[in-house]
């Protein structure tokens, strides 16, 4: 998928002003927000469990070539194949000509966040294959021909009119606006035909257990189990750090995810795949593929202050809990992963250069780090890109700063570093801010709070600082 | 909290950082908190030198302009003993949480600024943690309500503290923001670089401070104050948003003058 990060600040400002949008996303706090405080507030152990959970990913990234190589052979000595691809292109490549060499007609995906990288669905289309999505949200953003909107819920963005309009060629704006069920149903009646006839499927991976060789879905609409079922071929995609040792570590994962996705304490299905059907099994797929990709993730593994990135499970837990990704949407941010997360993945996978916006657009309160499964420290990160593209700090990082940006923060520097020309500089200020100035707020403030005073009236620089009314007010402080 | 209070050794002497916005920007919030302070019978010193922890160029990237403040912070403060408090929970945030960002290669200064950071308290953490949080409980009128400032939340953990020393004030009626722990889209520079996304969140957290129908809105960190302050002034409402050392410093002015000084 080709990023847009370059373009944050118009697209936001169009959701921004979108107030049917704005209503609609709303339920990532209204639901999916309040439901894992209340799933996790009823989960005794719940600071533990994210305690382990860090620890698993972390042993898991700083030890990534070896789980990787157990995965591996696990995954083969249960019949499977495994492709490593640098990169979404070879990626994307490789299942093509698998499904060409298969003789394929009609693929099923499964929701996946890494075949958005890919650029998977269009290619296939591209290519001729009958491609259909079959995640409920993902098949509506299939049929608006838009980009997922959140790592869990595509169409959050949809109101239930939008998705009407899209599933049903005869509903006309007025009509009455059918429930969730009877929009469900009408997909699943478009929908069942297509797996019937599916010949291939391919699904994300939730995780990937080294030990056996199994991964591991969840969903709540059943289309993965189908997918992992019916189709003759079934093609499992993953970014190479989804991965877990053991079926152990699995299930303390599977606890914190699905609490911190939706609020379920598990998901309607939880789907284990061991690879293709066994000779004395009577379903499952005749071939079992598993694409490993990299994309950029290497350049996040060898960077000690970001790789704390690749410990994401995915869960959009910190995108619910973003007061920005609330107001700018998943759009915003141009690429296949949006929210703080998004923030910080997006410009390493795709370029600083371009996504240099996204880190910046934050208020750091601290709510992604607060809610995270595996306490991702995501301020920290946000705030080290800021620090590259502010001064190109290291030998790989462009500088995006504008030279009048750098002069701003010199100047506050030598303001800074002197008490008396921090007390002159205040005092200019506010003698030059006064006669703007009513009540001692300013309506209309030159550049750079000009930004500020666009919404929001600013304060005039007090008459007298703090040291001086302190002196004032009694002799003995020093 | 008596039972904290028995064990935990009270100081009486701080030393006062103000934080360059309240320095300048909004000095009756350090007088308010030198107020808070000298009731309990904690003497406050102040440093004439003091300017800025260097957060605003911190949170923008600018380390290298950030590091010479910041270190110059370090060395004006850890002359003084005892310790430290600030009426504000971004700038507690950045001594305490982000300094071992900043000086990352140098860890002689690493090691001292942890060493300054761990006597640096923020007002209200300062306040409860020693003295407890019915320690103020004077007197004053109105409705209230209190909106949680992220940084003191999240990085600092002060939490529901702020709202019991509202609610032991007499007379005060409080009554708990929907949404009170969402951010009010200050952000420090953010909310000039970005002002629509800003506003939008910010707008957010005004309708439901309208909705809340207090007169009057409790925070902990001047920046967010004035974020929602300037906001209310635009819609054209009369709400006013106060520092807690404000509100504390107040009750205690109106507290009947027979009752005995604690």
């Amino acid at each position: 998928m080709k990023p847009l990060t370059v373009n944050f600040r118009s697209k936001a400002a169009l959701t921004l002003a979108d107030a049917q949008i704005q209503q609609s996303i709303e339920h990532v706090y209204t639901g999916f927000f309040k439901g894992r405080l209340t799933a996790a507030g009823e989960t005794p152990d719940w600071e533990n469990l994210r305690t382990k959970g860090k620890a698993i990913k972390d042993h898991t990234i700083a030890n990534l070539d070896y789980y990787l190589g157990l995965l591996t052979d696990n995954v083969e000595k249960n019949g499977g194949s495994v492709f490593f691809a640098d990169d979404a292109e070879e990626a994307r490549q490789h299942i093509l000509d698998l499904a060409h060499k298969l003789k394929i007609k009609t693929v099923i995906k499964s929701k996946s966040m890494v075949s958005e990288e890919m650029g998977l669905a269009e290619a296939m289309t591209d290519e001729g294959f009958e491609t259909v999505e079959t995640d409920l949200g993902e098949y509506i953003i299939q049929l608006a021909n838009e980009t997922p909107y959140h790592l869990i819920a595509p169409a959050v963005h949809k109101s239930r009119a939008d998705v009407a309009r899209l599933l049903d060629d005869d509903y006309k704006d007025g009509d009455r606006v059918p429930d969730a069920t009877e929009l469900t149903m009408m997909a699943r009646e478009k929908l069942r035909g297509v797996f019937e006839r599916a010949d291939m499927s391919v699904t994300g991976v939730n995780f990937a257990v080294a030990e056996s060789g199994s991964i591991a879905l969840v969903t709540n609409e059943g289309n993965g189990r189908m997918s992992t079922t019916v189709p003759r071929v079934h093609v499992a995609v993953m970014g190479m750090e989804k991965i877990v040792p053991s079926i152990q570590d699995l299930s303390t994962m599977l606890r914190i995810l699905i609490r911190s996705a939706t609020g379920q304490r598990i998901s309607t299905y939880v789907t284990m795949v061991n690879g293709k059907r066994k000779p004395d099994e009577e379903e499952g797929p005749e071939e079992f593929h598993l694409v490993i990709m990299n994309n950029g993730r290497q350049k996040l593994l060898e960077d000690p202050q970001l790789r704390e990135s690749l410990n994401c499970i995915r869960c959009g837990a910190c995108l619910n809990a973003c007061p920005v990704y609330r107001k700018v949407g998943g759009h915003a941010y141009g690429w296949v992963y949006p929210g703080p997360i998004g923030a910080i993945v997006t410009p390493v996978l795709t370029g600083l250069k371009d996504a240099d916006n996204l880190p910046s657009a934050s208020s750091l309160c601290g709510a992604c780090h607060d809610a995270c499964p595996v306490k991702i420290n995501i301020p920290r990160m946000l705030l080290e890109l800021r620090y590259r593209t502010a001064e190109g700090s290291t030998d790989k990082v462009e500088r995006t700063s504008s030279a009048k940006e750098r002069g701003i923060w010199k100047a506050w520097r030598m303001g800074m570093m002197g008490r008396k020309r921090f007390d002159i500089g205040s005092r200019i200020a506010s003698i030059a801010l006064k006669p703007l100035s009513r009540n001692g707020w300013l309506k209309k403030a030159p550049p750079p709070l000009s930004g500020w005073t666009s919404t929001r009236d600013f304060p005039v620089i007090a008459a007298s600082s703090l040291k001086s009314r302190l002196k004032k007010r009694s002799g003995d402080l020093k | 909290m008596l039972e904290n209070t028995t064990v935990i050794q009270r100081p009486d002497r701080v030393t006062l950082f103000a934080s360059c916005m309240v320095d300048q920007l909004a000095p009756n919030v350090g007088e308010n908190t030198v107020e808070v302070l000298e009731y309990l019978g904690v003497s406050v010193d102040f440093l004439n030198d003091q300017t800025c922890c260097g957060q605003p160029a911190f949170n923008s990237g600018f380390r290298s302009e950030a590091h010479p403040v910041a270190e110059r912070f370090i060395d004006l403060f850890e002359k003084v003993k005892g310790p430290i408090v600030v009426p504000s929970g971004s700038c507690a945030a950045m001594v305490r949480n982000y300094y071992g960002d900043l000086f990352r290669n140098d860890k002689e200064l690493a090691g001292r600024a942890k060493r300054v950071g761990d006597r640096l308290f923020e007002l209200t953490e300062f306040l409860s943690h020693f003295f407890g949080t019915d320690a103020i409980a004077g007197k004053s009128d109105g409705y209230a309500t209190y909106h949680k400032c992220c940084h003191l939340l999240r990085e600092i953990g002060v939490d529901e503290q702020p709202i019991e020393m509202l609610v032991n004030i007499e007379g005060l009626e409080f009554s708990p923001l929907e949404r009170a722990d969402v951010c009010c889209g200050f952000g420090g520079a953010f909310s000039v670089k970005m002002p629509d996304i800003s506003s939008a969140i910010l707008d957010e957290k005004l309708d439901f401070i309208e909705a809340n129908g207090s007169s009057t809105v409790v925070a902990a960190d001047t920046g967010c104050v004035y974020q929602m302050q300037g906001g209310l002034r635009r819609r054209g409402s009369d709400v006013q948003v106060v520092h807690i050392a404000q509100v504390l410093a107040e009750s205690i002015r109106n507290r009947s003058t027979s009752e005995p000084k604690r």
